[in-house]
């Protein structure tokens, strides 16, 4: 009976062996070499792409975030990312009250604007109480007033051609200028607003003053601070290194910041 | 059946334990929880504290924390403050490198700190978890395998019944023949604990966590009482899955590791004989 058990006994050690060894290469430091492949990032990148289009499938266009009452506050809403962007220009702003401040909206739109503060606050007007979601696992929720972006867009005349939204900031984190994108889809979104108010007073500097996104179904670095200016492009291709966002450019942060 | 010498090993000694999906599943699992547990973890590391409720940050309370002081790393639960240097919040990399995260590298995907790269890992590898469990739980509804081995008999609720099972278990006294063919009831409970409630729970608490699928499904976070509840929640249950890991792999290996991980790999269980049992 031995003599026909233990080859086979052999090979299923073997087996076992080998699945055990899948398992355990993790463990090893040989973990990061493969977290490093190209062809791994890759494949991994599919889970977010599946994410993206699951989400897309399964949500209404429209579908809302949560909004809190006044009661969910954060007693403290913590920022993050730049707390004060660097140079004379923003402090130059910041002592005249950013009364020259100007949002320029350009691209693929039919009319060019670029907007003072009180012609943005002259717009119709959007309060929201909504959670904001950090990828680092944080939660916070205040209270935001602003414009909606599809009010500016439809004001700008949004061109057929025109599938991202690029916002540009006034803060340099390193060696560039923050920025980030998104799809029509989240630009139109009626809680997706230009916000110069949390929880009823001036946006503070900390938050993004003057101006910020708030683009309620997803993540944190999603919302870009300080905006200077809003783009309409085609293709995000030569945007930065070409994949959306300043993090998304430097250490592979999804673009889509859904899940 | 090829090797079931019919002289000496009669073929009844021999069961045909765990079908195709079953052995698919499990190890697809083993492989899948690995790889999710670690990547967890580096994602805990981004922000290593824990709270109840909808909102969680800096200065909020949290319930659990794990940190650094100027010379130690600790971990607190509540009220209660553990030294953990070494391991958690203060530790040395491969490079006898100090580190303050929370997690050591040894137990993260990857092993150097990487927020992105832990997401990639975990958010592809929650789809491997997700769909294999939806089809592993349609396949044992439908294909048999709740209904004849996981399904609890009358008489298997019995406290007497359930009590005998743990004294059992215990002693390391392990069922012969048989009654080894069949799961007991302590087995029973823990893979339909598994199955049909920490497994669904903590990818619906992973959900939770997604504030796109927050506008899909608002009432998740009702049910999990927000966003940091559900994150609080879904660090509590992986424990539990390394709990039943740990117990799991425990009695693999006092029942006997080579029958109970062959029968995991050809699906063929051999009776274990009683004591004393003629050859």
């Amino acid at each position: 009976m031995s003599d026909l058990i233990l080859p086979r006994r052999d090979l299923i050690l073997r087996a076992g062996g080998l699945v055990a060894a899948a398992g355990a290469l993790p463990l090893l430091s040989g973990c990061d070499a493969i977290n490093d492949a190209e062809p791994v990032r890759k494949i991994l990148s599919l889970g977010e792409e599946m994410h993206f289009a699951s989400q897309r499938a399964l949500t209404d266009r429209d579908a809302l975030a949560r909004e809190f009452t006044r009661a969910d506050l954060s007693p403290i809403f913590r920022s993050n990312g730049t707390r004060m962007p660097a140079g004379a220009g923003y402090a130059a702003h910041v002592a005249r009250g950013f009364a020259d401040w100007r949002l320029k909206v350009t691209g693929l739109v039919a009319r060019p604007l670029s907007l003072s503060m009180a012609d943005i606050r002259a717009m119709p007007q959007r309060t929201q109480i909504t959670r904001h979601d950090c990828v680092e696992g944080w939660s916070a929720i205040g209270e935001w007033t602003g414009v909606p972006l599809h009010r500016v867009l439809a004001a700008a005349g949004l061109r057929d051609g025109a599938r991202y939204i690029v916002f540009r900031c006034a803060d340099r984190i390193g060696d560039a200028d923050y920025y980030e994108s998104c799809d029509r889809v989240d630009a139109l979104h009626p809680q997706t607003i230009l916000a110069w108010a949390l929880n009823g007073k001036v946006l503070p500097i900390a938050n993004g003053a003057p101006l910020r996104l708030r683009i309620e179904r997803q993540l944190g670095y999603k919302h870009a601070k300080y905006l200077t200016a809003i783009e309409a492009v085609a293709s995000l291709d030569r945007i930065g290194a070409g994949k959306g966002g300043y993090w998304e450019d430097r250490v592979d942060y999804e673009w889509y910041a859904g899940i | 059946m090829y090797d079931a010498a019919p002289a000496t090993v009669p073929s009844a000694e021999r069961v045909y334990r765990h079908r195709l999906p079953t052995r698919i599943w499990h190890w697809t699992n083993a492989l899948t929880l690995l790889v999710l547990l670690m990547s967890g973890l580096m994602i805990f590391n981004a922000h290593p504290r824990l709270y109840w409720g909808q909102y969680g940050a800096n200065y909020d309370h949290a319930w659990l924390a794990i940190g650094a002081t100027e010379t130690t790393g600790f971990l607190r639960v509540g009220s209660l403050r553990v030294e953990t240097t070494g391991v958690l919040g203060r530790w040395t990399d491969k490079d006898g490198v100090e580190q303050t995260w929370a997690f050591p590298g040894w137990a993260t995907i990857p092993t150097r700190y990487s927020l992105a790269d832990a997401r990639r890992w975990h958010l592809s590898f929650a789809w491997v978890l997700a769909i294999a469990l939806t089809l592993y739980m349609l396949w044992s509804a439908f294909g048999g395998h709740l209904r004849k081995d996981l399904h609890v008999r009358r008489g298997e609720w019995s406290p007497r019944h359930i009590w005998q099972d743990i004294k059992d278990h215990a002693r390391l006294r392990f069922p012969t023949g048989e009654a080894a063919a069949r799961y007991n009831i302590l087995q029973k409970l823990s893979y339909i604990g598994v199955i049909f409630i920490l497994l669904p729970l903590i990818v619906a608490t992973g959900l939770t966590m997604s504030p796109g699928f927050n506008a899909t499904a608002p009432w998740l976070l009702d049910l999990f009482g927000g966003r940091q509840s559900a994150r609080s929640i879904h660090f509590i249950v992986a424990w539990l899955l390394v709990a039943f890991f740990l117990v799991h792999i425990a009695m693999v290996l006092l029942a006997g590791p080579v029958n109970e991980v062959r029968s995991m790999l050809t699906g063929w269980f051999r009776l274990p004989k009683a004591k004393g049992e003629a050859e």
